[in-house]
């Protein structure tokens, strides 16, 4: 290997890496917020793709159907539990916030559609198209099971990780999408050739990380999912509600997964199903950083990156065993490194 | 019922298991077949994960590394099928036991990712490895002979398969109800309980994860050569969720489960593959595992416990005899009364900047209870962590009986003759109070995995039943040896975990608060066992807040305040003590 293809591998892995950074700071803000360790993130960056395609190629991509069948249910459910507590003055509310602005945005995708929009329009779209399905997500299966243990939360995410792949299929059909270059610019850094995207890619995750770190600090919003995530019982009787706080965790990391799949798109041929790998190295990362460190787990997933590159260049076939044999030295040295205290399986 | 009835049951089932081929169609033997192969990937997962709370999603890369070894040696290399079990059961546990012990000491949801990981990892090779016919796999597998008989047909080889999972039926029970089964049992209480009752947690758990891993290579072999053909399909990521989804719905802490789970998603599977195209026609492939995923979720919301525990809650409660007079276990030599059982010199242990225990000496003389007392935030608990091995002290010396424990870790601890109790009661509550007990009598007993598997352990384990009944007795609870122990009310709970340590007939008795939440004739009846076990020349260490209770039971008061040993003495006079008083009641300018 020469120190040209060296610097192209590695310039390919830090670009992979931005894009995994993206989806793995979203996994580790709904794990910290919810407890809940999201496996299906990857899915949502892969639809949001899928959903992008559908939009360039001017046909109503298959993510309304998804919208609208989980809107239904989301708020069938939360009428009939609210029905139950006998809290009937907060139905229209619910109806709103679970049914109808679900609706509203699909609603505008649909309007937006006959317009012929222009590139920057179809990105929003795909990514308002995207933003719903977490939350609502979040709402049907795991706010029901909200106080059990991570173990069973993460059994029941690997779970909706592959109902989620089967409706991709029915939603999105079998084909896979590459969809339009974001730009075709290229610049030479010390004679390497750099692509425009590879540049975009980086400066999203640069972006998008920033604004979450001033959303954290400088927001009540922000500060209130930080309290969440440190004691759940604490921001309770904070006035802080965690059931909301999730919701707001899953539509900010809906919305880095979205951008991820969206600068990935480009880049690799994405199908339903390629979320689930990811998902799962961005997931990678997100261990390094122990689950708990936005800049740690931005670290590993550009380290994700990097290996990545490095070996499917030495075997393209055996990369992926490589990164996912990785993670077991890197769950060891975090056991290790961090004394956490014993959680109790439960009867 | 009795335990005749339950044998006529299992006669019976086994009856109908034989009839079975006779009667049914070939379809629904081949289900049947499936159903076997599955029930024993399940029954190796319900081990795991129900018994053991280990949650892994990686069982069908153990069930694929078996398929592929057999079908490698058969269909491959042209050797014999039995060739090809023992290479697959050898390289199946081989590689579990490498991945078990790199992995094992992870905790909770760590450890069920590094399962995802290397299934994932492992399904990869398969499709990729160029010897093993890469993502087209392997064809040609021939069937199982024994002897001039090939099991070509699947009325053939139901026998074979059905056979092997009533044994692995039967040993998994006499395994669970033995030694080292008890040990298992008691893994989801935590490394605390485990270790303090001198069993290796992490040895444990390697065992459990080996043997689940043995149970999927059976499965694996029986696949193989089954089908006939193995490719990487079966044994992705999808077929580890749906042996989970097994084990959970048939109940994870039972073993019949496995069998029932693997017997309801298969049949569910087949049905869905029948209705689900009149449905939706095309797309039914994929809707398939929409639908059990769906499944799935809704029954871990709903009902976590699984069929069989809920079925089982109908049924009559077994009558169990009592255990009978056996040969007592044999007893640790005690030392005579006022020799120096603990030592603690200059014990110190550090929190980051917070000095929890700061250069804390005292002894222990045999024979005596010593109270160990202080405000809260005194470092009692802290204390407490460093005798028992929780903790390992910063600086200083602990010794035991002449022997430094200061590096030693809990379970050598446990076996060296401390046994303890917990402030927060750590008890299996879905375990009878005898069990609970007989796991005290771990570290006095012998019998290996195999032993117990094989019922060869008879006459230890009736002496160990023994022991537990009569330290139940000995605390007073020994009139419902077989209820469960978490309907017992706390301060009956704190007893039980003192009969528990008295099983593991210990030098030193180390009491975590044991009068804590008990009402005030509940604290006397146990003022008044404590009293007996001292007369019985037991040594005791107890740490309390209750003062009354402390001064009216002990020897001997030590009391630490703000890390540091304040003073020692005997009751009245560390009542009378000055520094004391300031400590408890503040300083009376």
């Amino acid at each position: 290997m020469t120190a040209d293809i060296a610097a192209i591998l590695a310039i390919d892995g830090i670009a992979t890496g931005a894009v995994y950074a993206l989806v793995a700071i979203g996994t580790v803000l709904i794990f910290t917020v919810t407890r809940v360790i999201f496996i299906p993130f990857g899915d949502i960056a892969a639809f949001t793709a899928l959903t992008l395609a559908a939009l360039d190629a001017k046909q109503l991509p298959g993510t309304v159907g998804l919208v609208v069948v989980l809107a239904c249910m989301a708020c069938a459910m939360e009428v009939v539990s609210l029905a139950r507590t006998g809290e009937l003055r907060a139905v229209p509310k619910a109806v709103f916030g679970y049914l109808v602005l679900p609706l509203i945005v699909v609603g505008i995708v649909w309007l937006t559609m006959r317009f012929n929009p222009p590139m920057p329009v179809r990105l929003v779209l795909a990514l308002l198209l995207i933003m719903p399905i977490s939350p609502l997500l979040d709402r049907i299966v795991f706010r029901p099971i909200a106080d059990a243990s991570v173990l069973l939360l993460l059994t029941v995410s690997v779970a909706l990780h592959f109902a989620l792949v089967g409706l991709g299929l029915l939603f999105f059909g079998p084909e896979g999408v590459r969809t339009e270059p974001l730009t075709s610019m290229a610049i030479e850094i010390a004679g390497v050739h750099v692509s425009g995207q590879t540049v975009l890619i980086l400066t999203a995750a640069l972006v998008f990380s920033g604004l979450l770190f001033l959303f954290f600090d400088f927001t009540l919003i922000g500060k209130a999912l930080r309290a969440t995530a440190l004691n759940r019982t604490g921001a309770r009787l904070m006035g802080i509600r965690p059931a909301r706080a999730g919701t707001i965790a899953y539509l900010l990391g809906s919305l880095m997964a979205g951008v991820s799949g969206i600068l990935i798109a480009p880049v690799n041929t994405i199908f339903y199903d390629s979320g689930f790998l990811l998902g799962l190295k961005a997931f990678v990362g997100a261990i390094v950083g122990g689950m708990a460190s936005y800049p740690g787990a931005a670290l590993g997933a550009f380290g994700v990156g990097i290996i990545e590159s490095f070996a499917s260049f030495q075997s393209s076939t055996l990369k992926d065993v490589i990164v996912f044999s990785l993670l077991i030295p890197i769950l060891l040295w975090r056991s290790f490194a961090s004394q956490h205290s014993e959680e109790e399986v439960e009867e | 019922m009795t335990l005749q009835q339950i044998r006529l049951v299992i006669a019976a089932a086994i009856a109908c298991l034989v009839a079975a081929p006779f009667v049914l169609n070939p379809f629904s033997i081949t289900l049947l077949n499936y159903i076997g192969i599955y029930a024993l990937a399940a029954i190796g997962l319900a081990l795991l994960t129900g018994v053991g709370g280990i949650v892994s999603f990686g069982q069908a890369a153990f069930v694929g590394v078996a398929a592929y070894s057999t079908a490698w040696v058969t269909a491959v290399n042209g050797y014999s099928p039995w060739l090809g079990l023992v290479l697959a059961v050898v390289l199946t546990c081989s590689i579990a036991a490498i991945l078990g012990f790199v992995t094992l000491r992870l905790g909770g949801h760590f450890l069920s990712l590094s399962t995802v990981a290397w299934g994932l990892a492992i399904a990869f090779l398969f499709g990729n490895i160029d010897g093993l016919g890469q993502h087209n796999g392997i064809s040609g597998i021939p069937p199982i002979s024994i002897g001039p008989l090939a099991l070509v047909e699947s009325r053939q080889i139901y026998f074979l398969i059905w056979a092997i999972v009533v044994a692995v039926l039967f040993v998994c029970y006499n395994l669970l109800d033995s030694r080292i089964g008890r040990a298992m049992r008691a893994l989801r209480g935590g490394n605390t309980l485990v270790e303090s009752l001198g069993i290796s947690a992490f040895q444990t758990k390697l065992a459990t994860f080996v043997i689940a891993a043995f149970l999927g290579s059976l499965s694996g072999w029986l696949y193989a050569h089954l089908g006939r053909f193995v490719s990487p399909g079966p044994f992705e990521a999808a077929m580890g969720i749906e042996y989970l989804m097994m084990a959970m719905v048939g109940g994870a802490g039972s073993i019949l489960g496995g069998v029932v789970g693997a017997a309801i998603v298969t049949l569910l599977k087949n049905s869905v593959q029948d209705y689900l195209p009149l449905i939706a026609k095309g797309a039914s492939g994929q809707l398939e595992i929409v639908a059990f995923s769906a499944l799935f979720i809704l029954f871990l919301q709903r009902a976590r416990q699984g069929i069989v525990p809920f079925l089982a809650g109908f049924l009559p409660d077994l009558k169990q005899s009592r255990p009978q007079a056996a040969t007592a276990l044999p007893r640790r030599e005690q030392p005579p009364p006022g020799t120096l059982l603990l030592k603690v010199s200059d014990a110190q242990r550090r929190f980051g900047g917070l000095v929890a225990v700061n250069n804390v000496s005292f002894d222990v003389r045999s024979g005596e209870i010593l109270g160990l007392i202080g405000p809260n935030g005194a470092g009692k608990t802290t204390m407490f962590n460093l005798l028992t091995g929780a903790l390992r002290a910063n600086s200083g010396e602990i010794a035991f009986a002449g022997r430094s424990i200061t590096r030693d870790q809990q379970f050598h601890i446990a076996r060296a003759g401390i046994s303890r109790t917990f402030q927060h009661v750590k008890l299996r509550p879905r375990m009878t109070l005898l069990d609970n007990v007989l796991l005290g009598t771990y570290s006095r007993t012998k019998t290996g995995l195999l032993a117990g598997a094989l019922r060869l352990n008879q006459a230890e384990e009736a002496s160990a039943r023994y022991e537990a009944l009569r330290q139940l007795e000995r605390v007073g609870l020994g009139d419902k040896p077989f209820e469960l122990a978490g309907n017992l009310p706390l301060g009956n709970q704190r007893v039980l975990e003192i009969a528990r340590a008295l099983a593991a007939d210990p030098t030193l008795l180390v009491l975590d608060e044991p009068a804590a939440g008990l009402r005030r004739q509940e604290k006397l009846k146990l003022a008044e066992l404590l009293r007996s076990l001292r007369a019985d020349h037991l040594t005791i260490l107890l740490v309390e807040h209750d003062m009354e209770f402390v001064m009216s039971l002990v020897d001997r008061i030590v009391v630490l305040d703000f890390g540091s040993k304040l003073c020692e003495g005997e009751p009245a006079a560390i009542r009378s003590d000055a520094r004391v008083q300031e400590a408890y009641l503040g300083g009376v300018a």
